[in-house]
């Protein structure tokens, strides 16, 4: 099936209108010795066949609807809306490219505006684009935008250790041909404000997440004093924030963010094994000609009625080519179409909602963790829907026993990332996560079912740290 | 036609979701923490509906009529492509999981890789990139790290035909490179006395989109290759009109070193209003070392068999993520976008080889067919056996007045999406038209019809043109004022 509507008949015609004999004719420019390779494919099979077959392969997986799962770092697991699925899936919407011809994509166009505008209520920021591929890369673009902001002139970025680990992998990728140096990775997760020191008048920008990594939150006073630090040698702030932890906490303009950027899957976004996501960007008016991406405009129609259009493109590469702030083209756009109908279906009590509904079920969780022999937090901190536990045991020991005994997916190895985190497991809970949940994963932990190392003779992690 | 904003019909204390009561104890929030407001808006569920659906309707699509934008491959995109991402098994999967738990999904991207490296030839693929620029960016990025992992600092050109996408330049910029244009000859191939004029050994590579952005094969892709190995460069392969060649050639046959995919194109994995697409790459066995991970590899099983019979019978493997040893590092979080990577895979089984033959064939008939019925009444620059899509311009000798711009505006009256227009820069008012091979030849010739209708218009009425459109939802909207007086939010 390759869901071609011409018949033998009507390419006989078509052939003979264009003046040659045979499907050949039409590719004699292509060296003849390598035309029509063989493709060694497996053979095609029918709708129904492959329906079964990718429904078996996705049965290969344990998928989330049948096992708790206290796993975030990054990607979250949070309530998608009926409404979402059903307004994506209008074809008017999927079947659309880029909005270049804006009198016949008003749909598109208008929604994006919209999605633009919440970006901006939820970050406080002036301006928002229309997406990037996702939080990791909207970041590493942030970066991009602070070198231009300073005309290329200044070449040092200072990072944070609590930004997404794999946020910072992508900044060094996409930073690699451009001699930048970057710094404070090696720091302490927890001691944001040692960033301060490292600012100087090369510094294009200092970076922070927050929530950060290990799902503490930041002292927003802390966060002003680190921003002012930053604009008193010239450097931009930069803030990686969580979409939804902003339905809750202050937004990164009022502790003086010039860039918030982030991941908005957590907007109506499924899992998805980690993609399609939505980088969301938002920066102040000020920098707008330097932000990446497709920016939607309202302007009107010749008989004075609204309408909405791309705008500002002389900033992007199909104008500007080599010369352009990014070489993005095709973003995320039905993920943002997505973010702005899970944002709009929430308003502005439901994401409050959803956010204090995380934070309270993440404390009732961290309380009753810490409470287990051998357990306990990493910071006295405040945190959000994520939080650091030391545990007694290697975390991947600890997760192969939750799930092979329990059914129950554990957190994130820390240690994986960070060396100083041996065996500390960071456990994100969220509104989809019942107590029921809370307590099995309480109950499979205690002493009762799973011994702590030392009473089976191997080392005592405590003790050893 | 004119929509409400979403701030517009919102109306305070009004829900779109209701949310279930905390089942644990409450824990104090930190006040000063805490924000004051938050803007968004407040609507019901059925009003919500309603906009959205709506704004729907303000849109074309290809779920709704002929969008024949050059160079985007705006194909027909198969319902079963949607539900096969849709299955539960796949959306509800984190990307930490531990490998155990999603043997399924490392099975499919594996699966995916081998697909597209037989498609094209290439020994290795990553499906990590989100779109084709960012699978450019990858590419160029691996050159570079390939020159440089030899001690070879001196390469920092990179060199780009005139008739390249806008994406091909940026990439360049952004991994460090300066791009060096090359002119395209008369007959719209790659200029190659102008080319090995600047073949030396401070060309890092040359990026040459095969068939071009004229919708022409270049008839010395073979030499274009042999120039720039011979100064020690390489070739990348911007892989946006691979529909023209499915089955047809391999790329890496004709010599490119390393190209990226666009499964939103080729594949049929639809292109979402703007994105989200995929844009994996593919290298050969110089280049892979360096391609962007993870990967997914897999390994032979040694342990005991089930006690079940039937399992004795086939090899069993297990699915994991490596890094390539020469990685230029990840590309984004996580591992591409998998969802798309589900559909492109789908597309393909449904297809198998002589499938993605037929579609590569039928893609070029078509453009030929719709050349072979405008080229009398539009001027054709290069007047060559087109591939999948040609370039017509939209300056008619009879009609001075009357510009590309409007041609495309006033195609819309006619129930069509306009072509890509003002692409590529070197055709004056160009109109670049890629039909695909999803639609039928009454399809063509109503577009045909339209377009030979117009260029009459265009000499007897061209103010019909220039205001046009008539029958859209909004009449011809003014980009400069947008860009002049910017408004973009609501809030402020």
């Amino acid at each position: 099936m390759s869901y071609i509507p011409n018949t033998d008949a009507d390419r006989a015609v078509m052939l003979k209108a264009i003046g040659v004999k045979n499907m050949d004719g039409l590719f004699r420019d292509v060296p003849e010795a390598l035309r029509y390779p063989e493709l060694k494919l497996p053979p095609p099979v029918s709708e129904m066949e492959a329906l079964r077959e990718l429904r078996e392969i996705s049965e290969y997986n344990v998928d989330l609807e049948h096992a708790p799962c206290f796993l975030g770092a990054g990607a979250y697991r949070h309530f998608v809306p009926s409404v979402v699925g059903h307004v994506i899936g209008r074809s008017e919407f999927y079947t659309a490219y880029t909005p270049y011809q804006p009198e016949i994509s008003q749909g598109t166009l208008q929604s994006i505006f919209e999605y633009q505008s919440m970006i901006c209520a939820l970050t406080g920021m002036d301006v928002a684009n229309a997406s990037h591929y996702d939080g990791a890369t909207a970041l590493a673009e942030a970066v991009l935008m602070a070198v231009s902001v300073s005309r290329g002139k200044r070449r040092k970025v200072v990072l944070s250790a609590g930004v997404h680990p794999e946020y910072r992998a992508v900044v060094h990728t996409y930073t690699q041909g451009m001699a930048l140096t970057i710094v404070g990775e090696g720091a302490d997760p927890l001691a944001t404000e040692v960033l301060a020191d490292m600012i100087d008048a090369d510094t294009a920008c200092v970076i922070v997440q927050n929530p950060n990594f290990l799902g503490y939150l930041e002292d927003p006073a802390a966060l002003r004093t680190l921003a002012d630090a930053a604009h008193s040698k010239g450097a931009l702030f930069v803030v990686s924030a969580d979409p939804i932890s902003l339905g809750l906490f202050s937004p990164p303009a009022d502790y003086g963010a010039d860039i918030v950027c982030g991941e908005g899957q957590a907007l109506g976004g499924g899992l998805n094994f980690g993609g399609p996501y939505l980088g969301f960007f938002a920066c102040k008016q000020q920098y707008v000609h330097k932000m990446a991406g497709r920016i939607v405009g309202q302007t009107v129609d010749r008989h004075g009625q609204r309408g909405f259009v791309l705008t500002l493109s002389a900033r992007e590469q199909h104008i500007r080519r080599e010369k352009a702030t990014s070489n993005i083209c095709s973003n995320e756009a039905l993920m943002a179409l997505a973010a702005a109908v899970y944002l709009a279906a929430m308003g502005k009590t439901g994401l409050r909602k959803v956010a204090e509904l995380c934070y309270h079920k993440a404390h009732y969780a961290a309380q009753r963790l810490s409470a287990l022999p051998g357990y306990q937090l990493l910071s006295q901190k405040p945190f959000f829907k994520e939080f650091a536990l030391r545990c007694p045991r290697p975390v991947d020991e600890i997760n192969e026993y939750l799930l092979d005994e329990w059914g129950i997916i554990g957190g994130y190895d820390l240690g994986k990332d960070y060396p100083g985190l041996a065996n500390t497991m960071l456990i994100c809970v969220t509104e989809m996560n019942t107590k029921e949940e809370i307590d099995l994963l309480v109950e499979a932990l205690a002493p009762d079912y799973f011994p702590r190392a030392d009473e089976e003779g191997a080392p005592d992690m405590e003790e050893a740290a | 036609m004119r929509e409400p904003l979403i701030y517009e019909i919102s109306s305070p204390g009004r829900a779109g979701v209701n949310l279930p009561e905390c089942d644990v104890p409450a824990t104090p929030l930190p006040k000063e923490y805490l924000r004051e407001d938050l803007p968004l808006p407040e609507v019901s569920e059925v009003d919500l509906v309603r906009h959205y659906v709506r704004l729907s309707q303000l849109n074309y699509a290809v779920d709704t009529g002929f969008y024949p934008l050059g160079s985007c491959t705006m194909k027909y995109n198969p319902k079963v492509n949607e539900e096969a991402a849709k299955l539960p098994g796949f959306v509800q999967t984190h990307p930490y999981q531990p490998p155990d738990t999603i043997q399924g999904n490392l099975f499919l991207m594996y699966q995916l890789q081998e697909f597209l490296k037989e498609i094209s030839g290439f020994a290795s693929v990553s499906l990590q990139p989100a779109a084709g620029a960012h699978g450019e960016l990858a590419g160029v990025l691996m050159i570079r790290a390939y020159h440089e992992s030899r001690g070879d600092h001196k390469r920092t050109r990179m060199l780009i035909p005139d008739s390249a996408h806008g994406t091909n330049p940026a990439s360049t910029t952004m991994a460090g490179y300066e791009t060096v244009k090359i002119s395209s000859d008369a007959r719209g191939n790659v200029d190659l006395e102008e080319l090995r004029a600047h073949c030396d050994d401070t060309v890092a590579g040359l990026m040459l989109t095969n068939p071009n952005t004229l919708g022409l094969f270049d008839e010395h892709v073979q030499e274009i290759a042999r120039l720039v190995h011979e100064c020690g460069g390489l070739l990348y392969g911007d892989g946006a009109n691979l529909n023209a060649i499915m089955g047809i050639v391999k790329p890496a046959a004709l010599g490119f070193d390393v190209m990226h995919f666009n499964l939103h194109k080729t594949f049929s994995t639809p292109h979402g209003g703007g994105g989200p697409g995929a844009g994996p790459v593919g290298a050969n066995e110089v280049l892979a070392p360096f391609l962007p991970g993870p990967i997914v590899v897999k390994e032979r099983v040694e342990e005991e068999p089930a006690s079940d019979e039937e399992w004795e019978e086939e090899e069993m493997y297990y699915y994991h993520w490596q890094m390539p040893p020469s990685s230029i590092g990840r590309l984004k979080a996580f591992y591409g976008n998998f969802a798309v990577c589900i559909k492109a895979y789908t597309y393909i089984r449904m297809l198998g080889a002589a499938g993605l033959r037929e579609v590569s064939e039928n893609a070029v008939l078509n453009a030929n067919y719709l050349l072979s019925r405008l080229k009398g009444v539009y001027p054709l620059p290069y007047n060559r056996t087109c591939m999948h899509e040609f370039v017509l311009s939209g300056r008619l000798p009879d009609a001075p007045d009357v510009h590309t711009i409007d041609i495309a505006k006033r195609l819309m009256d006619f129930g069509f999406h306009p072509p890509t227009i003002y692409f590529p820069l070197i055709v004056p008012e160009a109109l670049m038209i890629e039909p695909t091979e999803t639609e039928s030849k009454e399809t063509l010739d109503a577009f045909a019809d339209a377009l030979i209708q117009i260029a009459q218009e265009a000499k007897t009425n061209p103010e019909l043109l220039h205001s046009a459109p008539h029958l859209a939802p909004v009449a011809r909207l003014d980009e400069v004022l947008a860009a002049r007086q910017p408004v973009l939010q609501c809030l402020k």
